[in-house]
């Protein structure tokens, strides 16, 4: 019954509330708290944390009284290759250059679609790289090196 | 007069060559993404939100203001034409539009969308003009603990009326306000839940956390769908229509307008529910309701003319009391803060330019739609059979190099990056995202203010209760709050927007 009522909206909602507002709460004890009438960067992150706890146990108990609303199918696939996608790109921007990794991104995402048609891909690619070129470094003169290939 | 001496200063803005264009792109883009399904101006607004950083913030402003309201035309397009709606806020306009559509009437049909919306929208921002200064008059003289009852308020008002679990928001506005409290401590100098991470010693970027909670999380859930979309080909004609027609449609647009002009000026309100609301009131006035649903004129008039009023109405609350209605609003909020400007109360006596720039530019922003939308409507119906499969990858990449262009940074990256899988776990949970987003705009300025307000006091906590403009928003807030947790109000309340969502899957 316990494992079954995780399953539900309400549960994991309160768990992540719960689970931010501690982290949040155990980190604020290292701020000083200072009084009411001078307050410290600590008082009130404490104070925010500790309702976000309690409010999230209410939704948590209201999740296993009444079970709640069931969780929706999870796209994890998209989910995964554009967060991959864009860490690639954050790891590789400096060090290739903006026009190669900006390429990878592409590619990388487009891999999360349903369809991968390689010859699309390549136009799309061309273009948004033309584009935020033109936009970014050529329009609002950004400086970023757009090939470098020294890893 | 002063209204005449006010506009001709805004006009004077907005009719400089610049920020004619800026107006041009804006509802170039919102008509397009209005167009786009699976694109809307959440994610748009988000996206530019780094390329606005370098501009001066009343055409960033006019720019984005100019892709809310004109995403809502071109959704209309969408509904009419495909039956499915371009913009949530279009879903009403489906029902009858399409149905006119399927009878040969495509062109009627369009033409009074656009009618009826530059009407609304004419005359919702003459509405933010008249409004706009006695509202915030009242509101200069406040004080520090004033403001902390206001943003208390305004927090509590945005979450009890959106489309949303209660306590759900509720738990979204404290994590945003806990996000904003990342960075360092302008009091102290210490830096706050920074991870010993510098980059985030000046805290989580704004856009960082807009693309994350709002462009990520779309992308995601519109891959897990499966896409269908069927569009409908016949031939449109007749986009002029004879004085007869026109006649038909006027009172229905005026009576949208009214609806929607109230309506969205309520926090949490917005053009969704506005549409909706003017549509049932167009059935209720009918002399013939059983039309509705078969291609009814009036049910595509009301609901355009509602939504457009609305989504001008909403910068009302926004730029006067410092209080963002909806989720584009807090965005907009949001960017204006980044820019340096202080929504609230004293925008229009710091900024006047700001202000009047923005309201007479939507005067220009409607006539562009109109001309935009309907010579142009065979490019547009030509658009919605784009692919969804070569937006997302566009969009990724507006929010991963958008993103690192702001400051150089590749930590900003991946930070994008863990907020958007964070975004996406919150929305499957049904946790909206656009509260965490007022909290964390607004987190900063309320820590200052409450601060502030117990320093002047002598660290006594009645302050708030003593000052009456205080203790008032509390005590609104308050009753917001107790009244969403009698059953009775709360049953009212999902009724809406089940016989809402109901429309929406007639559509």
């Amino acid at each position: 019954m316990f494992g079954h009522s995780f399953r539900h909206k309400d549960t994991l909602a309160g768990i992540v509330f719960v689970l931010f507002g501690t982290l949040a709460f155990l980190i604020a004890q290292r701020y000083p708290a200072g009084t009411l009438l001078d307050m410290g960067p600590g008082y009130f992150p404490r104070a925010l944390s500790a309702l976000l706890v309690l409010l999230g146990l209410g939704i948590m108990a209201r999740g296993l009284r009444t079970g709640g609303a069931a969780l929706a199918t999870w796209a994890f696939r998209p989910l995964l290759i554009l967060t991959l996608s864009m860490v690639l790109f954050g790891l590789l921007v400096e060090r290739i250059g903006l026009v190669p990794a900006m390429v990878i991104l592409i590619f990388t995402s487009s891999a999360a679609g349903r369809e991968f048609r390689l010859r699309e891909v390549a136009v799309l690619t061309a273009l948004m790289c033309l584009f935020s070129v033109a936009v970014f470094v050529w329009g609002l003169g950004m400086h970023f090196p757009l090939f470098a290939w020294g890893f | 007069m002063e209204l005449l001496n006010n506009l001709s200063l805004g006009f004077g803005v907005a009719l400089t060559l610049g920020n004619i264009g800026y107006c041009f792109i804006g509802v170039l883009l919102g008509t397009l993404i209005g167009v786009l399904p699976g694109i809307g101006p959440l994610v748009t607004i988000s996206m530019l939100l780094p390329i606005t950083f370098g501009m001066p913030p009343v055409s960033a402003l006019i720019m984005l203001a100019g892709i809310y309201y004109g995403a809502q035309y071109g959704g209309s397009t969408a509904a009419i034409l495909v039956n499915l709606p371009g913009e949530v806020s279009s879903s009403v306009t489906c029902l009858d539009g399409y149905q006119m559509a399927r009878r040969g009437k495509a062109g009627y049909a369009l033409a009074t969308a656009a009618l009826a919306s530059v009407i609304a929208g004419f005359i919702g921002t003459l509405a933010i003009a008249t409004l706009a200064k006695p509202l915030s008059a009242w509101a200069i003289e406040f004080g520090a603990e004033d403001y902390f009852g206001l943003m208390v308020m305004g927090l509590v008002s945005a979450t009890v009326l959106s489309n949303g679990d209660l306590a759900k928001s509720l738990g979204m506005v404290m994590f945003g306000l806990l996000l904003g409290l990342i960075g360092t401590d302008v009091n102290s100098g210490i830096e706050r839940f920074t991870f010993n991470v510098p980059e985030l010693a000046d805290g989580i970027g704004f856009s960082i956390l807009a693309v994350g909670l709002f462009a990520m999380p779309e992308v995601v859930s519109n891959l897990g769908q499966k896409e269908t979309r069927e569009v409908f080909t016949a031939k449109i004609s007749g986009v002029m229509m004879s004085w007869a027609e026109f006649k038909a449609i006027l009172p229905p647009s005026l009576r949208g307008t009214t609806v929607g002009g109230l309506f969205g000026m309520l926090p949490g309100v917005g053009p969704t529910v506005s549409a909706f609301a003017a549509y049932m009131v167009e059935k209720k006035v009918s002399k013939d309701p059983a039309r509705f649903g078969l291609g009814a004129v009036e049910g595509v008039a009301a609901p355009e003319a509602a939504n457009n009023a609305a989504s001008q109405t909403t910068f009302i609350p926004t730029l006067t009391l410092g209080i963002p209605g909806s989720a584009t609003m807090a965005l907009i909020f949001g960017a204006l803060v980044m820019y340096g400007v202080q929504p609230g109360p004293t925008v229009m006596v710091r900024d006047p330019q700001l202000f009047w720039g923005v309201v007479a530019s939507m005067f220009v922003g409607n006539v562009m739609l109109v001309a935009l939308n309907l010579p142009l409507v065979g490019v547009w119906v030509r658009l919605l059979t784009v692919p969804y499969r070569w937006l997302f990858p566009c969009i990724i990449m507006f929010c991963a190099f958008g993103n690192y262009t702001v400051n150089s940074s590749v930590v900003d990256v991946y930070v994008c990056a863990a907020i958007g899988v964070l975004g996406y776990v919150m929305a499957q949970l049904d946790c909206p995202p656009a509260p965490m987003v007022l909290g964390y705009v607004l987190g900063p300025q309320m820590e200052e203010y409450m601060r502030r307000a117990l320093l002047l006091s002598g660290g006594d906590s009645m302050v708030f209760l003593r000052s009456p403009l205080s203790l008032f928003f509390l005590v609104v807030a308050a009753l917001l709050l107790i009244s969403m947790s009698i059953p009775a109000i709360r049953r009212k309340k999902h009724i809406v927007y089940e016989e809402k969502s109901e429309a929406e899957a007639k559509a």
